[in-house]
C-alpha cells in the first residue's frame, strides 16, 4: 500500500470529511444502493482515505457508480457523511486534463425520446469538469 | 399569495406536466407562482465539494432575485429543490464559500442565505396548510391507492433539507390523504431509484427501480406519485406496471383544473 | 505578621523533573512573612508530615504553605498535619506546582519560574488566613430512596439492615422496575423474577421501610443530614391498606382495551389494573384517562364486585411531608425512542421490536405466554436478525442516538440470540456488531457459548435498511469481514436500542441542585474514588441513573450507595465546610443578587433592626447565610453588587493578594 499523503490531505480538504471519525461500523455499505456495482465498497472509501492509499480509488470505476442519494450520510452513525468523499476522489479524477468520463460525443447514443434533460444535466455534472 | 418559482430544465421541456399543473392548481389555491427572470438550470446534482463555486452560482442568482423580491422560493422538481437548498445552506454556514460566491457576483451585491426554500409540498403543507387543501378538494380520490415516492433528494441529507423524518417521512402521505385517497405506506419510498446512473449503468438503475416498484405494489399501491423527473423517468423505463405520476398532476384532478388545463 | 513555613515537594521526579526545587525553596525564603523554607523528595510521606510537624515547633510556624500537588489530592493530609503540630488546619496554604506547572511545562526554566509565582501567591494569600472553625449540625435517621427497581430495593433493604428507617418512592403503581419485565439474566441464565421478587417481598415485610408507590417527590429542601421532602402520592382511587390484590375488579372492569405498559404496549390491560402478579405493593391501581367512571360516572363495576370495599373515586392526591438525612437516587433507565431510526422500520411493522419488547416476548408471563411469536401474526419466527447498537455510539452531529455505548446490550443480546437456538434449535439467528462488549466476570465466555456451542452467527457489520414485504422482513447489511453486502429475508428484527436516563431525572437533579452530565446521567462526586456520591453532600447515586449498567454492577453499587448512606446516618452530628459564605449586614443592600444565583437555596433574607448614626433605628432587609447549606462555590461573591458578600478562607482580599503577588 502506498501512503499518498498530498493526495490524501487534498481529499480531506476538499471533501471536508474527518475519516478518522469512522468506527467501522458498515453502515455505509450496508444501506449503500450502489453497493454491487463498486469494487470499492463506501466503507472502503473513508478507510483507503485514512491510510492515504488513494491511486486505487482514482482508478477506480466504483467512482462512477455512486448514486449521490446521500443514504450513507444521512444513516451513518459517526457523521463521517461518506459520499463527499467518493466525490471528492471523482472530482480529483476527472479534473485532470483529458480525464472526464463523459463527453458531448456520447450524448448521441444515449438520448432517447422521453430522456430528461435532468438525466443529462446531472450526469454531465458528476463525469465531466 | 406570491411566491418566486423556479421551475427548471426539464420542467419547460420533458417535465411539461409538472409544471402546467404546478401553476394551475397553486392559482386554485390563492398562490401565485411568479417565475424567476432569466433563470438558468441548478445543474441536476449539487456537487458536495468545498472548493465547488462556479456550478453553484446559478442557484445563488435565483434565490437572490426572490430575496430581492422578498418572497420565499418555491421549487417543485425534486432535484433543483434539493440543489439550491444545499447551495442556501451552504451560503449562510459557509462563510468562506459565501466570500467566494460573493465575489463572483461583486456587481449584483451580496447575498448570505436570507431567502427561504420551500418545495411545493413543503408550500401545500407550511404555507397553504393541508386543511386548506382539503377544503378545495371538488373531485374526491376516495378509494384510490396512491404511494408516494420520494426518492432520495426530496428528504437527504436531513441536516440540510429539513423537509420530514428521512426514514418514515409522511408529507407526501398526508398530501394524499388530503385530496381523500388512501396513501400507501411501503419502507423503499425513500430508497433511490438510480438517478443519472442510467447513463452508466442501466441494469443498476433497473434493479434499484424494480425493487421500489414490487415493494409499493406489495404495500398495496395502485398508482405512484413522485416529485422528480428522473424517478418518473426510472421507474417508467423499468418496466412500472401501474400508473407513474407527478404530484402536481394528481393535486390539478383533485382540484379540478386538470381539465382546463386541458382544453 | 504571620510566621510562614514553606515545604517545597519533589514529588520523586514528578515535580523536581521539570521545577529546580532547591531555586524555589530558596526563592520563597525572602518573601514577607517566610521564616523557614525547605524541600523534600515526598512531603506527603510520613518523614515529610513529620519534618513539617518539626519545622512548627522549631520555628513558631503560624501559617504553612505546601508547593506540592493538587489540593485535590494532599490538602486534607496537610491540614490533618497542621492539626497535629497544633496549629489551626486552615492555616494551611497548597501551591499546585504539578498538575498546574511540571506537568504542564516541559523546560526547567519556565517550570521554575511558574512554581515561584506560584508559591508567592500562596505565601501572599496564607498571611491573610484567620483560623476557621467549622459548625456542626444534627443528622435526621431516616433515608429517602427515589426509584423501586433493582438498585432502589437493593439500597433500601441494605440501609434497612443496619437498622434505620428507609422510604421508597416509586412512581410506578409497583417496585421492581425493569429487571421485573426481563426474562432471564445473563450470565447465569436464572431467571429475573425468581430472584428479584423475593427482594421485592423482603422490601416489603421489612418494617424499617416504608413504600410510597405510584408517588413522587415534588419538593426537596434543606441540606445534608436535615432533608426536606414533599412526596406527592397520586390518588389510585383504591384504598391500600383495605385492597387485598384479589383481582376480581381487575376480571371485571369492562374497559379492557388498554394499551399494558408492562407488557411494552403488546397486549392490553383494564383500566383497573395490577401490573403483574407479584406487584408490590399487591393492590390495584384504576388509570384515571381510561376508567369511565372517573370520566363520566358510568360504570362503577370494580366498586360493586370488590368485597373488601376498597375502591374510592373520590380519593385525591395527598402530600406528605418527611425528613431524612440523606437521599439516594435511583431513578434508573429507559430504552431510547426508536422514531428516529426508521431505517430499521420499527414504526412501519409489527416485526421489528426492542430488545425489552423481546424480553416480553419471551417471558412466561408475558403476551404470548412465553412463546417466541410474532406480534404480526403469531406465528414462529424463523429468522431472526438482532441489530447492536442502535442509538448508541452515535456522534453528537449525527442528530440522533446517543454517543456512549450503552453496555449491556452485548450481552443482552448474546443472551437472546443463545435462548432463542437453545428454544428453537430450527431458528436461524443473525447479529450484526460494531464489536462484542463483554467485560464481564464469565462474559466472553457466555458470548462465545452462544457462537461455538448454540451456532449464532455473528457478523461483523451494520444493518442499513429494513424493508417490510409481504410477510417477511428484507434486511440489507453489510458483512465487513467477507466484504459482502448481505440480504436476509427475516421473520423478525430484534433492535437493541441504546438506554437513556429516566425523564424525571431532570427535574429531580434540579430540585436536588445534583449536578448532571450532558446526557442526564447524574455526576458523581469523583469519578474513580467517589463513585456512589453527587457532588451535593447527603445526595447518593445507585444504579442507572449514574450511567449504564448491568445487574450485578448495579447491586454492588446500590450496596455502596447504602453504605454511604450508613456511616452518615451513623452520625450524631455532621461537621461542616467553615469555608462558607458570609454577608457584611452593614454593607447589604437586600437586593436578592446573591440568592438569585446561589445553586444551594443557602441564602435567606431577614429584616433586621439597625441603630443608624442619629440614634434612631431602622429596619432593613439583608441577606443571611445558612452556613450549613453553603457548599463554599463563591457564586454569591461575585453577584453581590455592594461587596457585602465574601467567602470565608477565600474572602476578596485573600484572593486580590494572590493576584497581586502573581503580576508583581
Amino acid at each position: 500500500m502506498h501512503n499518498n499523503k498530498y493526495l490524501q490531505e487534498e481529499i480531506i480538504r476538499i471533501s471536508g470529511v474527518n475519516p478518522s471519525k469512522c468506527m467501522r461500523c458498515g453502515k455505509c455499505s450496508a444501506t449503500c444502493p450502489a453497493y454491487d456495482e463498486m469494487e470499492y465498497h463506501p466503507h472502503q472509501f473513508v478507510n483507503m482515505v485514512e491510510c492515504g492509499d488513494i491511486e486505487p480509488l482514482l482508478n477506480s470505476k466504483s467512482l462512477y457508480k455512486c448514486l449521490s442519494c446521500f443514504a450513507c450520510i444521512d444513516r451513518c452513525p459517526r457523521g463521517v457523511e461518506p459520499a463527499k468523499v467518493v466525490e471528492a476522489v471523482r472530482l480529483t479524477a476527472i479534473r485532470k486534463q483529458g480525464a472526464n468520463h463523459m463527453t458531448a460525443d456520447d450524448i448521441p447514443a444515449i438520448i432517447e425520446e422521453d430522456t430528461p434533460q435532468q438525466l443529462l444535466v446531472s450526469a454531465f455534472r458528476k463525469y465531466t469538469k | 399569495m406570491k411566491v418566486s418559482y423556479f421551475p427548471g430544465c426539464t420542467l419547460k421541456n420533458k417535465a411539461k406536466d409538472l409544471d402546467m399543473y404546478a401553476y394551475k392548481s397553486a392559482e386554485a389555491l390563492g398562490v401565485t407562482l411568479e417565475e424567476i427572470e432569466n433563470w438558468q438550470c441548478c445543474g441536476g446534482v449539487f456537487t458536495t465539494a468545498n472548493d465547488e463555486v462556479a456550478t453553484k452560482l446559478s442557484s445563488v442568482r435565483a434565490l437572490k432575485y426572490a430575496g430581492e423580491k422578498e418572497q420565499p422560493l418555491v421549487t417543485v422538481c425534486s432535484a433543483c429543490h434539493n440543489v439550491i437548498k444545499q447551495t442556501n445552506y451552504a451560503m449562510q454556514t459557509n462563510s468562506q464559500f459565501a466570500d467566494k460566491v460573493n465575489r463572483y457576483m461583486a456587481a449584483d451585491g451580496t447575498y448570505n442565505g436570507e431567502t427561504q426554500v420551500y418545495h411545493y409540498l413543503e408550500m401545500l403543507r407550511d404555507l397553504v396548510g393541508f386543511d386548506t387543501l382539503k377544503e378545495k378538494v371538488v373531485n374526491t380520490l376516495k378509494g384510490k391507492k396512491i404511494a408516494a415516492y420520494y426518492g432520495c433528494l426530496l428528504l437527504r441529507p436531513n441536516s440540510v433539507m429539513r423537509m420530514d423524518d428521512p426514514e418514515n417521512p409522511t408529507i407526501m402521505e398526508d398530501f394524499i390523504r388530503a385530496l381523500g385517497a388512501d396513501a400507501v405506506v411501503y419502507a423503499k419510498r425513500n430508497e433511490c431509484c438510480g438517478g443519472y446512473i442510467s447513463v452508466e449503468s442501466p441494469e443498476s438503475a433497473k434493479r434499484n427501480s424494480n425493487a421500489i416498484i414490487e415493494n409499493a405494489k406489495a404495500a398495496g399501491a395502485e398508482m405512484i406519485i413522485t416529485a422528480c423527473p428522473l424517478c418518473k423517468y426510472n421507474l417508467v423505463k423499468n418496466g412500472a406496471d401501474i400508473p407513474v405520476v407527478y404530484f402536481t398532476e394528481l393535486l390539478a384532478e383533485a382540484l379540478g383544473v386538470k381539465e382546463d388545463t386541458n382544453a | 505578621m504571620q510566621r510562614v513555613g514553606v515545604f517545597v515537594c519533589w514529588c520523586g521526579s514528578n515535580i523536581a523533573g521539570t521545577v529546580d526545587v532547591e531555586a524555589v525553596s530558596e526563592a520563597l525564603k525572602s518573601e514577607p512573612g517566610v521564616v523557614f523554607s525547605t524541600n523534600y523528595q515526598y512531603m506527603c510521606s510520613q518523614a515529610g508530615q513529620d519534618m513539617i510537624k518539626q519545622a512548627v515547633k522549631e520555628h513558631n510556624l503560624t501559617g504553612i504553605v505546601v508547593c506540592s500537588c493538587s489540593p485535590r489530592m494532599h490538602e486534607a493530609t496537610f491540614r490533618k498535619t497542621a492539626a497535629a503540630a497544633g496549629l489551626n488546619p486552615y492555616m494551611v496554604e497548597i501551591a499546585n506546582i504539578r498538575e498546574q506547572c511540571s506537568w504542564v511545562h516541559k523546560d526547567m526554566l519556565t517550570g521554575t519560574e511558574k512554581a515561584i509565582i506560584l508559591g508567592k501567591a500562596a505565601i501572599a494569600k496564607v498571611n491573610l488566613n484567620a483560623p476557621l472553625i467549622p459548625g456542626e449540625s444534627p443528622v435526621t435517621k431516616r433515608a429517602l430512596v427515589i426509584g423501586g427497581g433493582i438498585a432502589g430495593i437493593q439500597t433500601a433493604l441494605d440501609i434497612a439492615d443496619a437498622g434505620f428507617p428507609v422510604d421508597i418512592v416509586e412512581k410506578k403503581p409497583t417496585i421492581g422496575g425493569k429487571m421485573a419485565q426481563l426474562d432471564k439474566t445473563f450470565p447465569t441464565l436464572d431467571c429475573a423474577a425468581c430472584i428479584l421478587t423475593p427482594k421485592m417481598v423482603d422490601v416489603a415485610q421489612n418494617e424499617k421501610i416504608r413504600i410510597f408507590s405510584y408517588s413522587e417527590v415534588t419538593e426537596v429542601s434543606g441540606f445534608v443530614g436535615n432533608f426536606e421532602v414533599t412526596i406527592k402520592k397520586n390518588a389510585r382511587y383504591v384504598k391500600e391498606d383495605i385492597c387485598t390484590g384479589c383481582g376480581a375488579c381487575v376480571e371485571k372492569c369492562p374497559m379492557k382495551r388498554i394499551p399494558n405498559e408492562f407488557n411494552l404496549g403488546m397486549d392490553n390491560r383494564p383500566a383497573i389494573y395490577i401490573p403483574f402478579a407479584q406487584a408490590v405493593p399487591k393492590v390495584a391501581t384504576i388509570d384515571p384517562n381510561a376508567c369511565n367512571m372517573l370520566k363520566n360516572g358510568k360504570c362503577g363495576v370494580c366498586s360493586k364486585v370488590c368485597a373488601a370495599g376498597a375502591i374510592d373515586y373520590t380519593q385525591k392526591d395527598e402530600y406528605i411531608n418527611e425528613k431524612y438525612g440523606a437521599i439516594v437516587v435511583a431513578t434508573g433507565f429507559n430504552p431510547i425512542s426508536m422514531d428516529k431510526f426508521d431505517e430499521f422500520a420499527y414504526n412501519q411493522s409489527k416485526d421489528v421490536i426492542t430488545s425489552l419488547e423481546f424480553e416480553r416476548l419471551t417471558n412466561a408471563a408475558g403476551p404470548s405466554a412465553g412463546k417466541l411469536l410474532r406480534p404480526s401474526d403469531g406465528k414462529h419466527p424463523h429468522t431472526i436478525v438482532f441489530v447492536q447498537c442502535v442509538g448508541s455510539r452515535c456522534e453528537s452531529c449525527a442528530e440522533k442516538g446517543k454517543e456512549y455505548c450503552s453496555k449491556i446490550c452485548c450481552m443482552y443480546t448474546a443472551k437472546h440470540a443463545m435462548l432463542t437456538r437453545d428454544k428453537y434449535p430450527d431458528t436461524e439467528v443473525y447479529v450484526f456488531y460494531i464489536d462484542v462488549r463483554t467485560p464481564g466476570k464469565n462474559f466472553d465466555e457466555f458470548y462465545r457459548r452462544a457462537v461455538e456451542e448454540y451456532g449464532v452467527k455473528y457478523i461483523k457489520g451494520m444493518v442499513g435498511k429494513v424493508v417490510p414485504e409481504g410477510d417477511k422482513l428484507k434486511v440489507q447489511a453489510s458483512d465487513l469481514i467477507a466484504n459482502k453486502q448481505l440480504h436476509i429475508d427475516a421473520d423478525l428484527v430484534v433492535l437493541a436500542a441504546a438506554i437513556e436516563p429516566d425523564k424525571s431525572a431532570r427535574p429531580l437533579a434540579t430540585m436536588l441542585t445534583a449536578s448532571m452530565d450532558t446526557n442526564d446521567f447524574f455526576t458523581e462526586a469523583h469519578p474513580k474514588l467517589r463513585p456512589v456520591e453527587s457532588p451535593t453532600a447527603g445526595v447518593f447515586l445507585s444504579g442507572a441513573c449514574q450511567g449504564p449498567k448491568d445487574i450485578p454492577e448495579t447491586v454492588s453499587q446500590a450496596g455502596a450507595a447504602a453504605s454511604k448512606v450508613i456511616g452518615l446516618l451513623a452520625k450524631d452530628k455532621l461537621t461542616g465546610n467553615p469555608c462558607v459564605a458570609n454577608s457584611n449586614e452593614l454593607m447589604c443592600n437586600g437586593c436578592s443578587s446573591c440568592a438569585n444565583v446561589c445553586p444551594y437555596g443557602a441564602i435567606t433574607y431577614e429584616d433586621k433592626e439597625f441603630r443608624m448614626p442619629d440614634r434612631t433605628t431602622k429596619i432593613r432587609r439583608v441577606a443571611s447565610v445558612n452556613p450549613a447549606v453553603c457548599q463554599g462555590c463563591g457564586a454569591c461573591t461575585v453577584a453581590c453588587p455592594s461587596g457585602a458578600m465574601d467567602l470565608k478562607g477565600f474572602a476578596n482580599l485573600q484572593i486580590m493578594a494572590e493576584v497581586d503577588a502573581i503580576c508583581k
